[in-house]
């Protein structure tokens, strides 16, 4: 086995393979690093900004950041908690987030730091932007109301050849969220499945069925985001 | 349609790489890219039709809609509004009959806004068809507006050419290089191949080691010092190396790309081939901002001569080096101008700033070392090559040597470029631009600080003032706050490139919160807002433009504190900002009711 390298999390002492990025080796310690836009065996984003941690007193997301030997990382420190509240409430008010009415609610992992941070209403004000919903393929809507711009869907579904289903448009705060609609046409349930499952938030939901799943029974009604990362030492 | 597309895209080999390239000569043959033409790219890149849409809708000067078969880009940096831009935009409105951000109904004239073009010694000024109009009054809109509707070709447009290379028949255009002071290393005469000639008779090593002797800085803003970086990137393994020089200038208040690429082009890229050689690279890309497209068949036409005097090309000057310049052209981003944001747009991707690590230097182009320089860093290390380090090191202040390339404008007699010993005073500056009644001066453009008179005894260099070389001077009878600032600001919002949380949603609600002040309501809470929020941009983005896109806000609170306090009511603590009898007013006046508020 390879040499792990050591480094420390808030003063506690973690281990990580060479080149592993700091969120991920942090999650292998049994260290939650709050964030969004990762997702396990996915090309890193980088582009939600909520795991940011600080090292040597810089500012660096974790889920792009791989580890160094002896690196000294602050996490859960309150400036760091005080951005990553920020940048959450940031994402309520650009969008149109009214989670009672949503399908994913209680999945949401949105909802749920917004829970963990206990948001109560947003500091910012809202912006109430025009969104374009896209109900137009055969199996899936595309809330953009709800899209935090996560990128998980445009890296992980592809069709068979590689090619993206999702991508973005435009730029800046008119940024949003792209189907292929002739890809979409060739969607198995399987695919749709998929990625209604990684979409963080309700933006991307499988037509012809939901809330098979009561709410109150769902994933983060029971237990807070993060909760399940224990310590394994 | 189907054969132009084909024709384009077998040009390019059907390299998804070049959809830039591929991009630009479908609109160029078609006006636009639409729903068909891309279908036919997407079919001939094999790559999926909302990759191509990504790519297409992410730069400005691409469109999948027609814009008019004349298209007018007109330039509204804060500069161009000093010095009457919103005049001439009236009149491009009245007399064309249509909005800006439109076309007219017979689809012959479109009108568009555009972030600065470089050219804010001779603003107000537009790009039209690729071909730049400076110093337009609303005189000259009649009758440029009347030309288009007489059906005249663009180019016949202009009457008179500009000072130097402008007049050159490849280029043919009415801008003037304004140089106003030259120095002894950039504006001054050059004789092409005298730099590499010394450098392809050392070892690459030496020429590594001569940079860095000279402790040259990137000119492009950051000031990393370029000898080392181009010792990273020796270091790194890859399989190839890649040069690119950096000609976005895309910071507001930035035009000396303009006159290096104008007046001294060989200059620029025998600094590309001494890199290449240092590096051991084949290829160089030279990344031209799309606003300088009237630059593209005389930059072509001098590489064409560089080739066949064997400055580039097989074993150069006999000397066994390989190497070759391609041009890419960008498609209006500035972003774009941020060096892995630049490597994706060479790699026919939306300019999205790449995380690092890895950095170019490491994983660049084609995921292959590469060394971004911007083009005035590698235009001076021809004269360091040829005249030694020491020489170099003569000039300029302790933590930075040499000279530096100034692009003046705003509100001063003599906006233009000065080539400057680091170390000057920004009084001796506003003398020698001829300004008075200077109220503040924004030292490297929107991105930069605002200073006022207290802190003009300050010097530009890397120790204390660093710049990219733009200088705006604001003089006392301009609303700081409403003119600049806000201004500032728009163009953050237009150019971030969205992917980070904070930097595409926290802009507009600065924005929002300013004009509050503006508007009477704002209370001592809001600018308080304004700095904690300014600061979490600084903390939180992945890239310098969301770093710093607070900046205007944030220097201005510092620096000119007292504006924002004239501004804010003092009698309460809190103002919702909202007017509801302003909400109403419509309303009351349809249904014939007064408000009973
Ligand atoms: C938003 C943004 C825009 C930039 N625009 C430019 C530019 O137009 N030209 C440039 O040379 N550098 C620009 N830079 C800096 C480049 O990222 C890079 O540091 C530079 O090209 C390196 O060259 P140098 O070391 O020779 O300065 C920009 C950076 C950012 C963050
Ligand atoms: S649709 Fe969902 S997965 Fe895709 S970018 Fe938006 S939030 Fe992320
Ligand atoms: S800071 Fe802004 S421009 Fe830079 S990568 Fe993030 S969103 Fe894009």
């Amino acid at each position: 086995m390879a040499e792990k390298i050591k480094f420390t999390i808030d003063g506690k002492e973690c281990y990580a393979e060479q080149g592993q990025t700091i969120l991920a080796a942090a999650l292998d310690n049994g260290v939650y690093i709050p964030s969004l836009c990762y997702l396990k065996d996915l090309i890193p984003a980088g582009s939600c900004r909520i795991c940011n941690v600080k090292v040597s007193g810089r500012f660096m997301t974790a889920c792009t950041t791989p580890v160094n030997d002896g690196m000294e990382v602050e996490n859960n420190t309150p400036e760091l908690e005080e951005l990553r509240k920020s940048i959450v409430e940031m994402l309520f008010v650009s969008g149109n987030h009214f989670c009672p009415a949503c399908e994913k609610s209680g999945n949401c992992e949105l909802q749920a730091l917004a829970y963990k941070y206990q948001m109560m209403v947003p500091r910012f004000p809202y912006i109430f932007p025009e969104k374009e919903v896209d109900p137009s393929s055969p199996k899936l809507f595309i809330e953009r109301n709800r899209c935090i711009l996560c990128k998980r869907c445009i890296r992980s579904i592809k069709d068979e050849s590689g090619k993206s289903l999702f991508a973005f448009k435009k730029r800046g705060n008119k940024l949003m969220i792209n189907l292929d609609h002739e890809l979409a046409a060739t969607m198995t349930d399987e695919m749709a499945e998929e990625a209604m499952e990684i979409c963080p938030v309700g933006s991307i939901l499988r037509k012809e069925k939901g809330f098979d799943q009561p709410i109150g029974h769902r994933k983060f009604d029971k237990q807070a985001i993060g909760s399940d990362i224990k310590s394994v030492i | 349609m189907r054969n132009a597309v084909q024709n384009i895209l077998k040009k390019f080999g059907n390299d998804r790489g070049r959809l830039m390239d591929i991009l630009k000569g479908v609109q160029s043959e078609l006006g636009f890219v639409n729903e068909e033409a891309k279908k036919l790219i997407a079919e001939g890149l094999d790559m999926s039709y909302v990759d191509v849409e990504q790519t297409l809708s992410f730069y400005h000067f691409f469109t999948d809609s027609s814009r008019g078969k004349y298209t007018v880009y007109l330039n509204n940096s804060a500069v161009a509004e000093m010095m009457g831009r919103s005049d001439v935009a009236a009149a491009f409105e009245r007399e064309a009959g249509c909005k800006f951000g439109s076309v007219t109904e017979d689809g012959l004239i479109g009108l568009y806004d555009t972030s600065c073009i470089g050219m804010n010694d001779q603003e107000p000024a537009a790009i039209i068809n690729g071909k730049v109009f400076t110093n337009l009054t609303s005189y000259d809109v009649k009758d440029l507006v009347a030309a288009m509707r007489s059906g005249k070709v663009v180019s016949d447009l202009i009457t008179k050419y500009g000072d130097g290379k402008n007049s050159d028949g490849l280029i043919k255009a009415m801008v003037a290089n304004n140089i106003r002071k030259s120095g002894d290393v950039l504006l001054t005469s050059h004789k092409a191949g005298e730099g590499m000639v010394k450098a392809l008779d050392m070892e690459p090593a030496e020429v590594v080691d001569i940079v860095k002797a000279s402790y040259l800085r990137g000119r492009g803003g950051a000031g990393f010092p370029t000898g080392l970086k181009w010792d990273f990137c020796r270091k790194s393994n890859g399989e190839v190396n890649f040069v690119l020089c950096n000609c976005d200038e895309g910071e507001p208040g930035t035009f000396k790309e303009r006159i290096l690429l104008t007046e001294y082009p060989e200059l620029v890229f025998e600094g590309m081939i001494i890199a290449g050689y240092a590096i051991e690279a084949q290829e160089g890309i030279l990344y031209l901002r799309e606003e300088y497209e009237y630059m593209l068949a005389y930059l072509e036409a001098v590489l064409k001569g560089m080739r066949e005097n064997n400055l580039l090309g097989e074993n150069i000057l006999g000397k066994g080096f390989n190497y070759d310049i391609r041009i890419q052209l960008g498609a209006g981003a500035y972003v774009c101008g941020e060096e892995s944001a630049l490597i994706e747009s060479c790699e026919g991707k939306r300019g999205e700033p790449r995380n690092r690590p890895p950095f170019p230097v490491q994983k660049g182009y084609m995921q292959q070392p590469s060394v971004v320089n911007n083009a005035e860093t590698l235009a001076s290390v021809v004269k360091i090559l040829k005249n030694g380090a020491d020489w170099y090191t003569m000039r300029g202040s302790r933590e930075s040597t040499g000279t530096k390339l100034l692009s003046v404008s705003g509100d001063c007699k003599y906006p233009g470029v000065y080539e400057i010993e680091w170390g000057i005073r920004v009084r001796d500056i506003l003398d020698m631009a001829g300004a008075d009644d200077v109220q503040a001066v924004q030292v490297g453009g929107p991105s930069g600080e605002c200073i006022g008179p207290k802190e003009f005894k300050r010097t530009i260099c890397f120790e204390d003032l660093p710049t990219g070389g733009s200088i705006i001077i604001i003089g006392n009878k301009r609303n700081l706050i409403k003119d600049v600032v806000l201004n500032f600001i728009d163009f953050f919002i237009e150019e971030s490139c969205g992917s980070c949380a904070p930097c595409r949603t926290l802009p507009p609600i600065m924005k929002n919160r300013l004009e509050k002040i503006l508007n009477g309501h704002g209370v001592m809470q809001d600018v308080k807002d304004l700095e904690q929020w300014g600061a979490k941009m600084k903390m939180a983005n992945r890239c310098g433009l969301g770093q710093t896109a607070a900046n205007p806000i944030l220097s201005t609170i510092r620096n000119f504190r007292e504006k924002y306090e004239e501004l804010i009511r003092k009698d309460v603590d809190f103002d919702s900002g909202f007017d509801l009898a302003a909400a109403v007013a419509d309303s009351c006046e349809y249904v014939g009711r007064k408000p009973n508020l």
